[in-house]
């Protein structure tokens, strides 16, 4: 691994579990409402290559709260359209100022390559199908407010696995804690291969195997052109693999729904399961801006 | 310094070159081609091989002699796959720059592949790549296109395009992909004797897979290259070559343990099938893309440890019959990008016989004899390059002369090389050229 500058955060694969545990703490004491102004006189660039609701308004929610000045730059309407590089403009942006950038990429490694190459922090997004490791922190942070512990937990993933960098980042982390992992679809969302992506993974076919005895069920969603290129048809995932309030009625009887978003009623789930007292869908969206006031945090008071 | 020493001996532009002479005295003398594995001393003289002999037997004086004691001495070496990137790249590498590396290398010939700009598809440009003006310091071998503008449509003029002095034809980095276009190929290729090079990728199942298929990709977030993308084209064309008469397969860079079968077959069907590996595919695994390092992306893909330990058992085995280096020098701008933007192939001519003494002699103990046969003999039977890939009497005074134990750390800012995209900056190898004669004369000298 090339150095990069402290304070990145470039995926949880590479990050020791103490390290984890500390960016949890930290979002513990994190309060939106009464924030302190541990980021003041910092400038914190959002580089969003990719469109986003969620991961892009908390970061800048995150940002802002903690008293830095924020600027969004995207694809759209920036030199990038113009054919300036990944690199130059990471150049561009360190030298009008910026103090820390997040960056969300539709290619793998891109925020790889960038913390390579600048001295300053920089945060992954999101990187194609590689990581999200703030979805899968301010995951751990949801579970951790309904379970004692993440140690021996039994989590389902069910859904287009091979394409998901929520997936992989929850994956790492969870394992490394001690969760037993159950990823749950047809072959061309889980292929065997993904059984290797970290100790105590397993893969079945079967929803029902999936839930036995779940504490945590997250659903990914099923993008309806990524089912055409395939051989399965959409009805044939539906009744396959489709979260149903019967079917959660497998899982542990306090087992908690969980979902990145945006979600599909009447895809991956139902609206009924969506809006039931065990989806804690909103809240992981709510976790997500004192988790990212964490993030920053440390990205913030360490500059080398 | 070391280049005006390499370069001295070369006539410069327009000088008529004088007769020479050159004795190799103390050497060991390691030639497959003519069953030499023996002490011997080596007489060239106006650029052929005059004598071999045992040591001091050689009677007359030379106008330079080499001193070669504790050093092998091998028939000059031949790299079927390089890139030198002219005409119309010049910023990757030049004909004289990437020459220049073949000969700091140990290569005293190499073969051009087409995919310049504009595409090597017609005589001019056979003609022309083969100019003194070039600059070339070891010999070139154009391959040339074996469709116009590597399109896979049209094939180009096999006939005129041999007799303008190309040694193959191939659509490297991109493969034939059209049965009967292929069949054609073969079959103009065992009525002339001209070797078909297939670049064996179906491009139909490999888009945007910048990387090998599996643990790795999958952790990476990278979508996988299957070896069976490969296989399945080698097969075919392995098929094809059993059918045409005198058909002429080679299967450049060869990279997985399941096409191997397939070139087995052909080859104990006596069908006309040749292979080649690369230094990088025998060497690295998948694992080293490990955070994205696009000096590991190259087409086809690093392989898994199962792959190279195939490869290995068919480099000591006599499946393949050359180690041919793929050298694809890029500038640094197309290097530097996001993994699955950045251009394929890396640097290879200046690593190649370290990697081969380190990995496949010092740790699979395949014999040095056998390595210099992938260098020398093996290549030249590939393209029939006549006189080439031997010591014996007659041939073109092509020597490469190198010393097995010497330990060595390869730095890329000293390459010769235009380009800088290499994985092997810094590793520490084993087996050093030592100098390097074309024609006669020295064109490279090492420490």
């Amino acid at each position: 691994m090339k150095k990069v500058a402290r304070g990145s955060l470039l995926g949880i694969e590479h990050l020791e579990a103490a390290e984890i545990l500390k960016l949890l703490q930290l979002a513990r004491r994190m309060n939106p409402q009464r924030p302190r102004a541990l980021l003041k006189g910092k400038r914190v660039v959002l580089l969003f290559y990719e469109p986003s609701t969620r991961t892009r308004s908390s970061f800048e929610i995150a940002a802002k709260s903690m008293g830095a000045m924020t600027t969004l730059v995207q694809s759209s309407g920036s030199s990038i359209e113009k054919g300036e590089s990944l690199l130059d403009t990471g150049y561009t942006l360190r030298a009008v100022g910026a103090d820390i950038i997040v960056i969300r990429h539709p290619l793998a490694g891109a925020p790889h390559l960038m913390a390579q190459h600048l001295d300053i922090p920089v945060v992954n997004a999101g990187d194609g199908m590689h990581e999200h490791p703030s979805q899968a922190l301010l995951d751990a942070y949801t579970i951790l407010k309904h379970k004692k512990t993440l140690k021996g937990l039994h989590v389902s993933i069910v859904g287009d696995i091979y394409h998901s960098r929520v997936a992989r980042s929850a994956c790492h982390l969870l394992t490394k804690f001690g969760a037993k992992i159950t990823l749950c679809g047809p072959p061309e969302f889980v292929p065997e291969v993904a059984a290797t992506l970290a100790p105590g993974l397993n893969v079945t076919r079967h929803i029902e195997e999936a839930l036995r005895g779940a504490d945590v069920i997250t659903l990914l969603r099923v993008q309806k052109e990524r089912l055409s290129g395939m051989k399965l048809r959409l009805d044939d995932y539906i009744a396959r693999y489709q979260m149903t309030m019967h079917r959660l009625k497998i899982a542990k009887r306090d087992a908690i729904v969980m979902h990145p978003g945006p979600i599909i009623r009447g895809l991956e789930l139902t609206g009924e399961v969506a809006d039931c007292p065990q989806s804690v869908i909103v809240d992981e969206v709510r976790n997500g801006v004192p988790t990212r006031m964490a993030i920053l945090a440390r990205a913030g008071r360490s500059r080398v | 310094m070391l280049e005006t020493r390499a370069y001295s001996l070369i006539p410069k532009m327009g000088e008529k070159s004088k007769p020479t002479s050159l004795l190799i005295r103390g050497g060991h003398v390691i030639d497959p081609a003519a069953r030499i594995d023996a002490p011997m001393d080596i007489m060239l003289r106006d650029g052929r091989v005059t004598e071999v002999a045992p040591p001091n037997k050689i009677r007359g004086g030379a106008e330079e002699k080499f001193d070669a004691r504790g050093l092998i001495v091998a028939p000059g070496f031949i790299d079927l796959h390089v890139h030198l990137r002219e005409p119309g790249q010049t910023y990757k590498e030049t004909i004289a720059s990437g020459t220049a590396a073949a000969a700091a290398g140990g290569f005293t010939s190499v073969c051009c592949m087409p995919n310049t700009t504009p595409t090597i598809d017609s005589q001019e440009w056979v003609n022309w790549l083969r100019q003194p003006e070039r600059g070339a310091v070891v010999n070139v071998f154009p391959v040339a296109a074996a469709t116009h503008a590597s399109k896979g449509a049209v094939l180009t003029d096999f006939r005129g395009l041999q007799r303008a002095g190309a040694v193959a034809v191939t659509d490297d980095g991109r493969p034939i992909l059209d049965n009967d276009i292929m069949r054609e190929c073969l079959r103009l290729s065992g009525e002339l004797s001209f070797p078909v090079v297939q670049h064996a990728e179906d491009t139909r199942l490999t888009e945007n897979c910048p990387m090998n298929d599996g643990p790795t990709s999958f952790r990476l977030g990278l979508r996988g290259w299957k070896t069976s993308a490969e296989a399945s084209i080698v097969d075919r064309d392995v098929q094809l070559a059993q059918q045409i008469p005198n058909a002429r397969l080679h299967v450049a860079h060869l990279s997985a343990a399941d096409s191997l079968k397939a070139v087995r077959r052909g080859k104990r069907s006596r069908a006309r099938v040749t292979c080649e590996v690369t230094p990088h595919h025998f060497t690295l695994t998948d694992e080293a893309v490990d955070d994205y390092d696009a000096n590991c992306k190259m087409n086809p893909p690093l392989r898994s440890a199962a792959d190279i330990e195939s490869l290995v058992v068919a480099l000591g085995d006599g499946t393949v019959d050359a180690i041919a280096t793929d050298h694809a020098p890029h500038a640094s701008h197309e290097k530097q990008l996001e993994f699955e933007r950045a251009a394929f192939g890396i640097t290879g001519l200046e690593t190649a016989l370290g990697l081969a003494i380190t990995r496949l002699h010092r740790e699979h103990k395949i014999p040095l004899a056998r390595i210099v046969e992938l260098f020398t003999e093996g290549p030249a039977r590939v393209f029939e390059l006549r006189g080439r890939g031997s010591l014996a009497r007659g041939s073109h005074a092509d020597v490469t002369i190198f010393d097995p134990k010497k330990r060595w750390t390869f730095d890329v800012s000293k390459s010769r090389s235009l380009s800088r995209n290499s994985p092997f900056d810094g590793w520490q190898l084993t087996g050093r050229v030592i100098a390097t004669i074309v024609g006669g004369r020295l064109v490279y000298r090492g420490e």
